[in-house]
């Protein structure tokens, strides 16, 4: 869209003079032998420290330069692209590695073998072994937390965006932004001292679900309350112009403009807590057996099985825990592109 | 059972019959379902604030337990031993160690996060862009135990030479001192921190600058200004907001990330002048690494620390409203 501006570059007196457009990457390329040069001459070692030398002479090179031919503002706009895109590489390499070693370590043990059996008879020091009792936990926990958090979720939304006027409506908007910011470890600690130390309960499936619910409904109504504001007033408008009552406009007009949203928000909420550890860690406990009553007795999770494989420290426990990361990200990425495919397939045309 | 009327977050629960007759009578018609419905969605605003005053005051009444039987002060002792005989606990390295690691996370990541914001939004090659917004917006999907395994089994045997790097040549600050010692450290842990709250923030922001009216690009273009300059002056100020309560969505995360910090931090009751000694402690690390052995008073010590940090958030959050509700005419979803 703004690449316009280098593009003509002998366009009458009114500009100007331009560097060309290889300008950047001469530069890149003479910084970066310059870099590598100095560093070998003074017996540098690191890959940082060269690396560092050579991204200092790019930008201020590219910066002198700039500044002779094109003036002060180009100049500033070149070191400003660079910066950009240095911040950009900088972040991709982290990201980039977790992706990679999670793959490539996790394919290794991960089968068929492994997702359809428990730990139930297997040493935590030997290899063998699977995470269907955690998968199943996780799928119990957070489908409870889901049947709780998504009627609460929306209908808050639904009440900020439609009806909300008065202290009330901004109460409840303050204290969902502060409930946004909940620590999932205190979640956890609330049901753990009402649920477990005062009303004496168990360690339980649902009793996690419980901490889940309370770290999901904020996100699912952040979410629904954004796609909700999308909506057209004229939709609104023109709805009860006709004389439908402001509930079934609600529910005829609001909510089916806005339910890819909603849908997407909701799964993207999923996924957030289902890779929630804490909160489990306190209250669900953890088993090496398989437990497929949320409401009694401790229970497995997928994230707390990576967690119980890590602290057990040896090699195959590795290997475990690498596959059960695999196995949790494939099942958050799977909820994130269905989420993204329902929110394309369902969007209003004129949407953006 | 008067269970089932306790728990905090039961189904759509409908809220008493739902007789709110305050501002109706004005609009007008009431239908029935109209009541209803309004009752419905009213109840499940209110029952989100009973569950927030549900959690203070639950909270509250177990640290208040753990708290009394306290034989050291609870915010100057540096040490941990709620079930010796006196019992004595305090938060002063947790808190030091939050604060501290979360620091060095916002530091590094907001910067990085809004440049990555802007590359995606007003540097990249259009073809590159949207796929690139898609794939962090998978990464901020990736759960905080991921970040954690491979903090611990990949990013800490790393660090290794950028810890020698920093002790060479910034040593001498005192803070980023190395006395060798696996790099375990609250440095390590702020720089995990910042790797996992960076597509957040990325994300937030990234929306954020998409939102800016085209006029203003438009109009900034044709008064002759760079693309750095567009930025400057439509983008950066239209979105400061949203920016700023990206970073906060972020230091939430990042105070009260337990599962990372569990993993890659080796924990101790010490403060250390350097923060690239292993040692230290934060509020949530702590929770998690105790209360498998602690027994009735060590978890109610540990609700008394959860406290503290749920206080903490609730502090950021608020100062993070304040400065959004300052700046409101910028952030108009309706501009």
């Amino acid at each position: 869209m703004t690449h316009t501006i280098d593009d003509t570059r002998r366009s009458g007196s009114l500009r100007g003079a331009t560097l060309p457009k290889w300008f950047p990457w001469a530069v890149a390329g003479a910084s970066a032998a310059l870099g590598y040069g100095i560093s070998a001459a003074a017996g540098l070692h690191s890959d940082i420290q060269w690396a560092l030398i050579a991204a200092l002479l790019f930008v201020g090179g590219s910066f002198a330069v700039s500044a002779k031919v094109e003036g002060r503002r180009q100049a500033r706009d070149r070191t400003a692209t660079s910066l950009v895109w240095v911040a950009f590489l900088l972040a991709v390499i982290p990201l980039a590695s977790l992706t990679w070693e999670t793959v490539k370590r996790g394919i290794e043990v991960l089968d068929g073998y492994f997702l359809t059996h428990s730990m139930g008879v297997v040493a935590d020091s030997e290899p063998g072994g699977g995470i269907y009792h955690a998968l199943l936990g996780t799928l119990e926990q957070v489908g409870l937390a889901t049947a709780i958090s998504v009627p609460v979720g929306v209908l808050t939304a639904i009440y900020l965006v439609e009806y909300g006027r008065g202290r009330l409506a901004k109460a409840v908007t303050f204290f969902v932004d502060v409930m946004t910011g909940i620590p999932s470890i205190v979640a956890g600690l609330f049901v753990l001292s009402l649920w477990i130390l005062i009303l004496g309960m168990g360690y339980s499936g649902f009793a996690g679900s419980m901490a889940l619910s309370i770290l999901m409904i904020p996100v699912v109504v952040r979410s629904t309350e954004e796609m909700l504001k999308l909506v057209p007033n004229e939709l609104r408008e023109a709805s009860l112009a006709l004389g439908v009552p402001k509930w079934r406009t609600i529910l005829k007009v609001v909510l089916p403009t806005s339910v890819g949203g909603i849908t997407t928000g909701v799964m993207l909420a999923i996924a957030r807590i289902t890779g929630e550890t804490a909160p489990v860690l306190l209250l669900v406990w953890g088993t090496n057996f398989i437990n497929a009553n949320p409401f009694q007795d401790p229970q497995a999770s997928l994230p707390m099985y990576i967690y119980l494989q890590y602290t057990n420290g040896s090699e195959a426990a590795y290997d475990r825990a690498w596959a059960a990361a695999l196995t949790l990200i494939a099942f958050i990425m799977i909820l994130n592109l269905v989420a993204r495919g329902i929110a394309r397939w369902k969007a209003p045309k004129t949407g953006r | 059972m008067d269970i089932t009327t306790q728990k905090p977050a039961a189904p759509p629960a409908p809220g008493p019959a739902a007789p709110p007759p305050d501002t109706r009578a004005a609009r007008g018609v009431t239908r029935p379902g109209d009541r209803i419905f309004l009752g419905l969605s009213r109840g499940s605003g209110i029952l989100v604030l009973v569950l927030m005053a549900a959690i203070a005051a639950f909270l509250t009444y177990r640290a208040s337990l753990a708290i009394s039987k306290d034989e050291a002060n609870f915010f100057t002792t540096f040490e941990w031993n709620p079930s010796g005989l006196p019992p004595e606990f305090g938060i002063a390295v947790l808190a030091f160690g939050t604060v501290v690691s979360s620091v060095v996370a916002m530091v590094i990541a907001v910067p990085v996060a809004v440049a990555i914001a802007l590359f995606i939004t007003h540097y990249a090659p259009r073809r590159l862009g949207g796929p690139i917004g898609y794939v962090i917006d998978l990464l901020a999907a990736v759960p905080s135990i991921v970040y954690g395994l491979w903090g611990a089994l990949v990013l800490v045997p790393h660090l290794d030479g950028l810890y020698g790097w920093l002790d060479d040549y910034l040593g001498w600050t005192g803070i980023l001192e190395w006395n060798d010692g696996a790099p375990r450290s609250l440095f390590t842990v702020g720089i995990l921190l910042a790797v996992m709250i960076l597509p957040i923030i990325t994300n937030v922001s990234r929306e954020v600058f998409r939102q800016v009216p085209r006029m203003h690009e438009e109009a900034a273009l044709a008064l002759g200004a760079t693309r750095w300059e567009v930025i400057r002056m439509s983008v950066l100020p239209f979105g400061r907001s949203g920016v700023i309560s990206a970073s906060m969505l972020g230091l939430g995360r990042a105070l009260g990330e337990t599962m990372a910090v569990a993993m890659v931090l080796s924990p101790s009751f010490t403060i250390s002048a350097s923060l690239l000694d292993p040692g230290g402690g934060t509020f949530a690390q702590n929770i998690a690494g105790k209360f498998n052995e602690a027994t009735e008073m060590g978890r109610d010590a540990l609700i008394a620390s959860g406290l503290v940090l749920f206080v903490i958030t609730l502090l950021v959050n608020g100062a993070a409203r304040l400065i959004i509700a300052r700046r409101k005419e910028y952030s108009g979803a309706n501009a």
